[in-house]
This record gives structure tokens, sequence and C-alpha cells, in this order.
């Protein structure tokens, strides 16, 4: 789960580690006043769950409060198109006003999970600031990585090795030992899969500070946090997926017209690949899970539904958990409720299949079975085609 | 012969008392897996399906000689259930609990470093050799003995390659579902290994999908090592390039990941790759066929 700058920045804040003084605002004249109360001269902040937002015209240096005014009014609702959005863009619901600070140097900073190593890892550059991907491709010596020991923990005198290696001396180099020391606590405290510093910068002042913030959780110690799904922004999400969501269902929106109902990630990657294979452009990526329900089949169907792209469904289970038998039940509910008329092929693998494939094609919908993978994508292709007008 | 699972394991279950630990215990049964025990703290004393349960891991182990585990413990206690396996010596627990919190699962792989139990998943489908035994959720039925070696981070497309492999006529020795979750036990290189040496093992078909570099890794290690033919299946080829937050991920995958990159490095490191899910069982037969799959040591 991610959250905003904003509320990254009270997390580091509470950890310790100093960040800009500012305000979030949700209308124009909310950050016209921001802006008074930092002296005029300030930082506008559009608050999107990515990160590129500066090149997408999304952060600006103002003078005025008036000039804070008029720019607000231009970012709140447009979408930023950033490398990290996606093609769809986001939209800007709320901006930060932060004061406007005078850097002296720009560092880069974050604690992530690494998959190879099964363990937290520490990521720093004295190369800070938006072309850090490209400065780790180019010239990877200017990377430090840390692997954490999870027995250990991430140790004072490794903090200080990185430290060093960012050129930082004397007071200011302690300052970002215990700067690192308290960014792993709240990686670790706050279940995050990435915490991010970029840039960390020394102000002309001689403070350590954290200029732009990034925090992602791991939803599955969402358990132990009550406080995660009060910071989560809707706005941010689709709202379709907002809907799968409630109901533990993956589902990511795509630009074609079969909508897509499989169980297990990996198969369903795999349906969308032969779909494509086959001619046809799926509309969504739906996982229902291994240990779906029928009533999550039965929501996962009606979220498919709701997408009026959609003008045909395939629908590709291979039965571990889940009975057959259970699928068609929900696959035929959802539809009656929801009047589809529209073609269905189902492809059904695992227990109880004949008695599934039964219940369907008594059911009266609109309905052909597959008989595998690829004839089932086949079919709905051809479904499609047969009912296109010409 | 055969990895990890034989007609001999002797299976016990934690989490048995719990709706799903229960169904799959009667399904691996079913199946012809010899399971000797359950645990369910605080269920001690009673028996289940005739399964007798106990309080602690050691305690069912001191009863029944139990040497592997299935866990069904739910997501907040796993973690530990995991470690309380390895500590009782087991020599295999497979966790199918699907979403542990990753920093619990940091440490569980760290502390099972240098011990003998062997992890595979979790949120993983499980472990079969067939016609032996039957350490998981997957359909049994689709399984047919015999001596190609299957390892796959997904769950429900294991499934659909098997059914592949069997309606080709190619058996398996063993199939193991590492799991898909960030952090997992056994990895491709690990199984991998365990079918070279595998005399039960003629051939191996990989199944892996798009994120991270596992894959990259593993094709590496079969071109240095493997002795037996390759066949593998990249899912997500037309996947759209998802959403993200900030730049560490990409800094430290160099930017991997992509399917096409995968499907790249396997071929380069003499890896057949189906191109098509729903040619997974041909690629396999063909390899096998012309005896090659590995192009470079012909």
């Amino acid at each position: 789960m991610n959250i905003h700058e904003y509320q990254a920045k009270e997390i580091l804040s509470a950890f310790g580690i100093a960040v800009p003084r500012g305000r979030v605002a949700l209308t124009s004249d909310q950050v016209e006043r921001a802006a008074k109360e930092m002296g005029g001269r300030c930082i506008v902040k559009a608050q999107i769950y990515a990160g590129g937002r500066g090149k997408a015209g999304g952060v600006k240096l103002v003078h005025h409060p008036e000039q804070a005014q008029d720019l607000a009014k231009d970012l709140f609702g447009r979408k930023l198109v950033t490398p990290q959005t996606g093609a769809q863009g986001l939209k800007v619901r709320r901006i930060l006003v932060e004061e406007a600070v005078e850097i002296a140097r720009e560092f880069y900073l974050s604690i992530t999970l690494d998959r190879e190593t099964s363990r937290y890892c520490l990521i720093a550059s004295a190369e800070g600031g938006v072309e850090i991907e490209e400065v780790a491709q180019k010239s990877p010596e200017k990377i430090h990585i840390l692997t954490i020991d999870p027995y250990t923990g991430l140790r004072p005198y490794q903090a200080r090795k990185i430290a060093l290696a960012l050129e930082l001396k004397g007071a200011i180099c302690e300052d970002c030992v215990e700067l690192i020391l308290n960014l792993y606590r709240c990686c670790l405290e706050r279940d995050c899969f990435l915490v991010e510093i970029n840039p960390l910068v020394i102000t002309k002042a001689g403070w350590l500070m954290a200029m732009d913030a990034k925090i992602t959780f791991d939803d599955n110690a969402m358990f132990r946090h009550r406080e995660y799904p009060d910071m989560q922004d809707y706005s941010q999400l689709d709202p379709l997926e907002i809907s799968a969501g409630k109901f533990d269902l993956s589902y990511i929106k795509l630009q074609g017209n079969i909508g897509c109902m499989v169980n297990g990630a990996g198969l369903a990657m795999a349906t969308l690949d032969v779909l494509k294979e086959s001619g046809g452009e799926p509309a969504n990526f739906l996982d229902v899970g291994g240990g779906a329900t029928r009533e999550k089949v039965t929501e996962a169907f009606k979220i498919i539904l709701q997408d009026t792209d959609v003008k045909g469904v395939f629908v590709n289970i291979f039965g571990g958990i889940m009975r057959c038998d259970i699928i068609a039940q929900g696959i035929i509910e959802a539809a009656s409720e929801v009047h589809c008329a529209l073609p269905i092929v189902v492809r059904m693998d695992g227990s109880k299949v004949e008695e599934g494939k039964k219940l369907l094609l008594q059911s009266g919908l609109n309905v052909q079975i597959g008989n595998n993978l690829g004839d089932g994508a086949t079919r709905i292709v051809q479904m499609l085609k047969a009912g296109r007008p010409q | 012969m055969s990895i990890l699972l034989n007609k001999d394991s002797k299976i016990l279950v934690q989490g048995i008392t719990g709706r799903s630990g229960l169904f799959h215990t009667q399904q691996c049964r079913d199946y012809g897996s010899r399971i000797v025990a359950g645990v369910t703290p605080g269920k001690g004393g009673i028996h289940i399906e005739g399964i007798p349960v106990f309080n602690t891991v050691e305690e069912a182990v001191h009863y029944t000689q139990a040497n592997v585990s299935m866990i069904f413990v739910p997501p907040p206690a796993a973690a530990d259930a995991i470690l309380e396996a390895a500590d009782a010596g087991m020599d295999l627990a497979v966790c199918i609990t699907e979403g542990i919190p990753v920093r619990d699962m940091v440490l569980a792989r760290r502390v099972l470093e240098g011990k003998k139990m062997r992890l595979v998943g979790p949120n993983c489908p499980g472990v079969i050799t067939p016609g032996e035994c039957k350490v998981g959720i997957m359909p049994g039925h689709i399984h047919k003995k015999g001596r190609i070696g299957v390892v796959s981070r997904s769950g429900t497309l294991t499934y659909e390659a098997v059914k592949q492999l069997t309606d080709v006529g190619l058996g398996q020795s063993t199939c193991v579902g590492i799991g898909g979750d960030p952090i997992i036990g056994m990895k491709f290189i690990d199984v991998l290994k365990l079918f070279n040496e595998d005399p039960a093992t003629d051939g191996v078909f990989m199944i892996g999908e798009i994120g991270g570099a596992a894959e990259e890794e593993a094709a590496q290690w079969i071109r240095d090592n493997m002795k037996k033919p390759v066949a593998a299946f990249i899912a997500g080829i037309t996947a759209p390039p998802g959403k993200r937050m900030g730049h560490a991920g990409a800094i430290i995958t160099g930017g991997k990941g992509k399917a096409e990159d995968k499907i790249q490095v396997l071929r380069e490191c003499g890896v057949t790759v189906s191109t098509s899910p729903t040619k997974m069982g041909e690629t396999m037969q063909s390899v096998m066929g012309t005896g090659k799959g590995r192009g470079k040591k012909s």
C-alpha cells in the first residue's frame, strides 16, 4: 500500500528525521493561505501515488501566495503522467505547500526489500535527485548497497560506513548515522516494503533534511497496523480496484474488451498472454485467489461487468482448492443478478469439473465451455467476432 | 526415488483443526500420504479424523516420528510455526499460508540458514511426488508418475503445466511449487540442484513469471551445472508496466524482471522456452524427444 509524500514525512518526523515545515491543502484557497504561512516563497507539490512529479510539472517553486494559488488551480483535478504512473496518469487532489529550503548538497537514501538476498537492504548515493536510476545504470560504483542481517539489525558502524561513503564529516556525519538508524527503525516498526528519501539534503544552514519521501507498506502486515486503512487516499486508486480490494480480489484495469476472471496470478498472466496470442484484447487482470469462495467469484464477476468496455468474459479456473461446481454457481448467480447477456466462455479444470460444466450449460446463459486454455481463448475471441456488427 | 517426498514420508499438519487445514489433510490422506499427526496449540489430546492432535511439534515428533510438516497456520502465527518445525528437527516444512508479513519471513529465513530443515513456500501449492505422497493443495488427479521434475513460482499455472505434461504422456517425478512471495524458502536453484542429482528425474520443466531476477539466476546456474534438459515458461509477456513508487526496486534489480529479459537469458543459457502457455507440454516433449534442451553442450 502506498501513501502520500506528506504522510511519509509525518512518519519520518515521528522517527526523529527532520523534514521541511509544510501544510497539506485540498483547495487552492488553502494553498494560498499555506503559502502565506510559509512566508510567500515556497514549494508547491502535487501529491500523487508516484514519483517523477517534478518533470511532469507537479513540483514548483513559487514566490508569492497568489502565484501558489494560480498554480494550485491549474494542478487540482489535473492528471499527472510520470514514468511511474503508467499511461493513465494520476489525478491531483491534495497539494503539499512547503517552506523553500536552501540546499547545499543532495543525496539518495532508501531501505527496501531485496528478493535476491531475502533481506532488507540500505541504498545510498551522493548523487541524489531525479536521475538516480540513470546513475545506478551508468555508474554503479556511485551507489552504495548494504545488506542488513536481521539478527543484528543495522549497526551504527555500518551506518557510519555509509555516511562516510557519502563523504560526510564531523557532526553532520554522526547526524547522518542517527538518521540512517532511525530510518531502519521506521522500516521495521511500520512494516514497510520501501522507505525512500530522495533527495536527502544538507541545507545551507547545515541541517540534514528529508526533502522528499516515499513509503510503501506491506499489506500483509495490516493486521498489526490499524492506522493503515485510514491513511489510504482512495482517489488515487481505480474505483474498480477499490471494490475488488474489499473482497480481497486483485484487479487491474487494462485496455481491451474481454473481461477475465482467473484463479492465481501466474495463471491469470498466462491467460492474458494466450488471449493476446489468439487475437483478443483483455479488459482486465483479475485474480480471485486460490481460496476464493462462491461470494468472491460472484463479486469478481460483478466487478468485471461494471467495466462498460467489456463485451465478453473469459473465465479460466484451475481448481486446486476451489471446486468447479462452486465456481459455476457463482458465475450463474452473478450473471443472473446483473442480467448479463454477454458471451461467456468458461474453462474449468480440477475437482467436480463435470458437475460445474453441467450447471453452466443448463443455466440459460450465453455460455460456451472451453476444453482447455487454448480452446477457451479461441472461443471467446470468435464469439466476440461473430457478435460484432459489420 | 524422487526429491523431498516419497511414500515413506511421515507428515504432520500444523493448523490441522482449521477449515482448510482439515480439508486438505483429508485430501492428502486420500491421495495416499501418510498423515501421522496434527498440531494445534491448546487442542492437544483430541483426535480429528482419527489423527492425533498435539500441542507442540516437538511432542508430535516424539510420539509419531513425523519428518515433514504441512503448515496451514494463519498469517500472524505462520512464521512462528515454521520456526517451531525447524526447531523440532523436521526435514521439510511446506508452508501453504498466504499473507505472511515480509518482516516475519525475513527473520524466519535467516534463522533457517544452517539448519537442516528445508522450507517450501510460503504461499505455495506444495510438493507432490505422484503416486506416492502429496503435501499441499494441488489437485492430485492431474498428476502422473513419471520422470519429469517440475519447479514453479506459480500456483494454478503449475497445475496447467502439469496437466499438459500428463496429457502428452510425460509423467512427473516430483512437482515443487516454491511460492510467489518475495521471501521464500527453497528457490529455483535449490530445487534444480536436487533434480540434477535425482536418478528418477530425466528432465525439468520450470515455470517463472515477471518480477524479480530469480529466473535469470536459475538460468545461469543451469548453464554452468545442469546435466539434464530443461524447458521453461515465463508468464506475463503481455503484462503492461505497472505503477510503482520510488527508485529502490529499479536500482537493486538493474531494471531486470521483464518477461522478455528472462526468456532471453534462459535461451542464452540453453533452456528451451515455450512461447505460449498452451504449448508447455509440447515444448517439454520436444526437448525430451530430441534429447537436447541445453543446446550448448551437445
